[in-house]
């Protein structure tokens, strides 16, 4: 069928025109063209301004070109900031393991114990659907059970558990990882599933077969498999909490601070070159902890 | 089907432990419902104070603070511009990327780098750039640029996955009795995508709808439904919010519903002209 080739090697043979050559070479430049672009124009260069603006002065008004190392030394030495930073890895190491607890058996309940697989996909549009409505209002919606008059304090009176209303749960550290974790578990869920649903069920029959134990079958095929999954919700999940600041804000009552509520509150007042800083150090940890779970995982398969 | 074998215990515990996941993600957003349906002197908790659509008539009154309807609009409109440039840009790339090119990996990585930065870094690094060229940060330039590098990159890795299962020999055939680049797109490729694409649009716009960290700082003078809601937390104390929370959620899944819709019908008319 084809009688002109082009020569790249594996690819599916396509009939060309002789005239059309360099019109074909330039095809998926031109395809890709645009949505390069906005990334060029809304990603690279914006995160480029933002390194630069990190080496300017300012002052209570605006902020001035120049070279300063002052607003990353000021990042270093300040034990709020410290304490900021910690607090944002302890939320995003608090949410990612509760995520991935959660996800990883109910991942494995929708890929092996749902056999049919129109139920599989109804199950899992069923956990979809919360997660593309408002995360705003999903953060709200803790406040009915949550509060000092909330669902459990109520039941936990009523039972007679505790006499004054607890106050831990709502606008605290707990509140703030439920909510993160209902926010985000989907991330997690969903590349897990992914995993799963691919791995070849004869190597779990050929497993029970040779007498492996269900845990062995989880530690030496399951887990090993789903790693790739694992890893990309991971990384997904790290992300997210890394650079969150609503609720922090909403689910902690302002008591508790994380790097993104700090750029946040710097912007607001003006502070740009400071804001930049914490920015690029915020980037930086990020980058090395997805780095550090890519060299952990290949997860080229997945992608 | 294999059902001869009885369950085993850990499918039992494994299904409780899924229903209590479902329940978590379900239990809250029904809280919501029904204190939104409360009467006049309804309050934040439980127990239910009467019941009324009182709090839901509240939400498209006069309120004290924020203003519901324009902001909803406002998110409606970025939502749909955002849905329909990220469906044509990421067909297109999916279409680019059928190939391997020089710099396609280049391209490949940058795409996905948009999501592993932190969201936070996107709105300042945007507003920053905006700042410094001089033109004003508004839901229809900034965040519609900063929801742009939210929603690309999932249309963009979805259309591969869509691409990746494609079977070329249908447009080969289209070419060899010579229809040109154009129609074969859109007469055999388009209607074989078609269901995907809607699929691709509901995700663009839902992510779009529901932005918040990548608008936060450059939505301009004007808020989007979400950062208004954001607001309207830290002053609002009446079920007012928890109306807002229904009719949004009750939107979002009317949107879902039509798009689901329209999904299996495309799907089943593929498979039908297939077919005959």
């Amino acid at each position: 069928m084809a009688v002109t080739q082009l020569p790249t090697s594996g690819e599916p043979t396509r009939s060309r025109r002789a005239k059309g050559v360099n019109w074909k070479a330039l095809q998926p430049y031109l395809l890709s063209a645009p949505q390069t672009l906005v990334f060029l124009l809304f990603l690279v260069i914006p995160i480029a301004a933002i390194v630069v603006v990190s080496f300017w002065n300012f002052n209570g008004f605006a902020m001035f070109p120049g070279f300063t190392l002052n607003n990353y030394l000021g990042i270093f030495t300040s034990k709020v900031y410290l304490a900021t930073y910690l607090n944002t890895f302890k939320f995003a190491f608090l949410v990612w393991l509760v995520c991935l607890s959660i996800s990883y058996p109910v991942a494995y309940f929708l890929s092996f114990h749902i056999k049919n697989p129109k139920l599989q996909t109804i199950w899992f549009l069923i956990c979809t659907v919360p997660f593309l409505t408002s995360n705003i209002i999903r953060m709200i919606s803790w406040i009915p059970f949550l509060g000092r008059e909330g669902l459990i304090n109520q039941a936990l009176m009523g039972l007679g558990l505790t006499k004054q209303p607890i106050e831990i749960f709502l606008f605290s550290d707990f509140s703030v990882v439920l909510a993160m974790v209902h926010l985000y578990a989907l991330f997690m869920v969903a590349p897990i599933f992914n995993s799963m649903i691919r791995i070849d069920r004869n190597l779990v029959s050929a497993a029970e077969d040779a007498g492996a134990s269900p845990f062995q079958i989880q530690k030496e095929i399951i887990v090993p498999l789903a790693a790739p999954g694992i890893a990309i919700g991971s990384i997904f999940v790290v992300t997210l909490v890394m650079g969150e600041f609503a609720t922090m804000r909403i689910m902690s009552g302002g008591k508790s601070s994380s790097v993104g509520y700090l750029i946040k509150n710097q912007l607001d007042s003006l502070q740009y070159p400071l804001a930049a800083a914490n920015a690029i150090v915020l980037l930086i940890i990020t980058l090395t902890i997805v780095f550090a779970i890519l060299r952990a995982v290949d997860i080229r398969k997945e992608l | 089907m294999a059902e001869k074998k009885k369950k085993p215990l850990s499918y039992y515990l494994l299904a409780g432990f899924f229903g209590l996941f479902v329940l978590f993600l379900y239990g809250p957003m029904f809280a919501v419902f029904l204190l939104s349906l409360q009467g006049p002197e309804g309050q934040l908790t439980f127990p239910m104070r009467g019941f009324s659509f009182y709090w839901i008539g509240a939400v498209f009154g006069q309120q004290r603070v924020g203003n519901f309807v324009e902001a909803f609009w406002r998110s409606l409109t970025l939502g749909l511009i955002v849905m329909v440039v990220t469906v044509v840009f990421s067909v297109m790339a999916g279409l680019a990327f059928r190939r391997r090119f020089a710099g396609s990996n280049l391209i490949f990585y940058l795409t996905i780098s948009s999501l592993i930065v932190p969201s936070i870094l996107v709105s300042l690094g945007i507003g920053i750039v905006f700042g410094l060229v001089g033109i004003d940060n508004q839901w229809y330039s900034s965040a519609l640029a900063g929801h742009l590098t939210w929603t690309l990159p999932f249309a963009f890795l979805i259309m591969l996955g869509i691409f990746g299962r494609f079977n070329p020999a249908y447009e080969e055939a289209a070419r060899d009795l010579g229809a040109s680049e154009m129609t074969t797109f859109w007469q055999i490729v388009f209607p074989m995508i078609a269901s995907s694409v809607v699929g691709v649009g509901l995700l663009g716009f839902t992510l779009s709808y529901d932005e918040f960290t990548r608008t936060s700082l450059i939505s301009g003078e004007t808020n989007t439904l979400p950062l208004e809601i954001f607001g309207m937390t830290t002053n609002v104390t009446s079920p007012t919010l928890y109306a807002l929370g229904t009719i949004t959620t009750i939107f979002s899944f009317l949107l879902i519903g039509v798009a689901l819709f329209v999904i299996q019908y495309l799907s089943n008319r593929q498979s039908k002209s297939k077919q005959g």
